[in-house]
């Protein structure tokens, strides 16, 4: 497979009760990058260190926790138009939001997910690099670049809402993405969650179900390793960040992970590892007699608070 | 200074620090009783209703408690602090779509 069309999460707007709380948070704790921020609109705009694009994610204060969108970047602007007319045709209004209206960004589509999401697609926006260039680049950027959690990038999110299975479809059929893994009931064998790929990681984007629309579960960043987890968690200890699961390994995509809530409430993982998936892979299936096995595979045990607890 | 903070139907007792949250003290006695969800505000298992006593709050999501709720003094216990002793019931629960379905489900 080469990897064109969708290319992966490439923005996240999160809605934060308390702008400094989440700054405090994402940025001096955690270790991303501030790369602008906007008074008037009290939203901060922030990247991972490996990240070339000029951020990925957006913190907005509001009176609500959860998330404002999903942004998935495309390979170019003839994607964006080849794309449009196939999610009318799956059914969805799609909007027009020209280039500029998001900051650094082109041009965008927006739509409405069946589980209630506004997601958007981009094909462009301004790249400010890693710090280490493109010619002879080396590998270790300056001491300092790399910091906090060790973060290296924006990896996935997980998105709660009823219609996952249609959700799952306009991936599937629009965007070329595969079901790597499903979570089912084991009796009815309805859908409870669903992961899919755009590329040779376990997931891009995952769904749950949830009765009410629009949920958002988690964001997740990726490390470098296994160790940096642990690193990460004891970092998580030390400033009393509120765990909802200690360090662990997922039965679903493999990932080394630890999960943790911002001080608004909302859900982020780091996570590193994780097997190689390619579009031949076969769809792997699990279902409600083994929770705790997909859930947390070092312990087996499924926590309650982990599937349903979101904002 | 400490406050404490009950729950008669749970039969539930706790005493509660300065700047801490109500969510937080019971975590920390150990005891069980308030559901346990984000302790950020943002999703909501953890309202309950003040009964009786003085509290500050923190921003809480409007998604879960609204001006009413404000009105019928229900808050999110990892939201507030006490100021006196509390009375406190529990409004807030996990809901629990997700689970192997028991026999009795």
């Amino acid at each position: 497979m080469a990897l064109r069309g969708v290319l992966r999460l490439g923005e996240i707007s999160i809605r934060v009760l308390d702008l400094a709380d989440a700054r405090k948070h994402y940025v001096d704790r955690m270790g991303l990058i501030e790369v602008m921020s906007d008074d008037a609109e009290q939203k901060i705009y922030c990247k991972a260190w490996d990240e070339h694009d000029h951020h990925s994610i957006v913190l907005r204060e509001a009176d609500e926790a959860g998330l404002d969108y999903v942004a998935f970047k495309v390979y170019d602007d003839q994607t964006l138009t080849d794309l449009e007319p196939k999610i009318q045709a799956f059914g969805l209004e799609v909007s027009r939001v020209d280039a500029g209206v998001y900051p650094k960004s082109g041009r965008r589509l927006e739509f409405i997910l069946p589980s209630g999401h506004r997601m958007q697609l981009f094909a462009e926006k301004e790249q400010i690099g890693n710090t280490l260039g493109t010619r002879n680049p080396g590998v270790m950027p300056d001491e300092g670049v790399i910091r906090g959690f060790r973060i290296n990038r924006l990896d996935h999110c997980l998105l709660g809402g009823p219609n996952i299975d249609e959700s799952a479809r306009l991936f599937r059929e629009v965007f070329d993405f595969d079901l790597s893994e499903r979570i089912e009931d084991e009796e009815s064998r309805d859908s409870l969650a669903l992961f899919l790929t755009c590329s040779t990681k376990p997931h891009d984007v995952a769904f749950v179900f949830q009765p009410e629309a629009g949920r958002f579960h988690h964001v997740s960043f990726l490390l470098e390793s296994a160790t940096d987890v642990i690193y990460a968690a004891d970092m998580i200890g030390k400033y009393r960040i509120p765990v909802d699961v200690g360090p662990n390994r997922h039965g679903v995509t493999r990932g080394n992970t630890i999960y943790f809530f911002d001080p608004s409430g909302n859900r982020n993982e780091v996570f590193s590892g994780g097997y190689v998936h390619y579009p031949d892979t076969p769809t792997l299936t699990w279902d409600t007699s083994q929770m705790g096995p997909a859930q947390f595979s070092q312990d087996n045990i499924p926590r309650e608070s982990f599937l349903n607890v979101m904002t | 200074m400490q406050y404490w903070v009950h729950l008669d139907e749970l039969e539930l007792d706790f005493a509660c620090h300065p700047g801490q949250s109500v969510l937080d003290c019971m975590i920390g006695s150990g005891k069980k009783g308030i559901q346990v969800g984000c302790r950020g505000g943002g999703c909501g298992v953890c309202k309950v209703e003040v009964i009786e006593g003085d509290y500050i709050a923190r921003p809480m999501s409007k998604a879960h408690i609204d001006n009413d709720a404000i009105a019928d003094r229900q808050v999110l216990a990892c939201c507030i602090t006490p100021k006196s002793d509390l009375s406190l019931k529990v409004v807030g629960k996990i809901n629990k779509p997700i689970q192997r379905k028991g026999k009795q489900a």
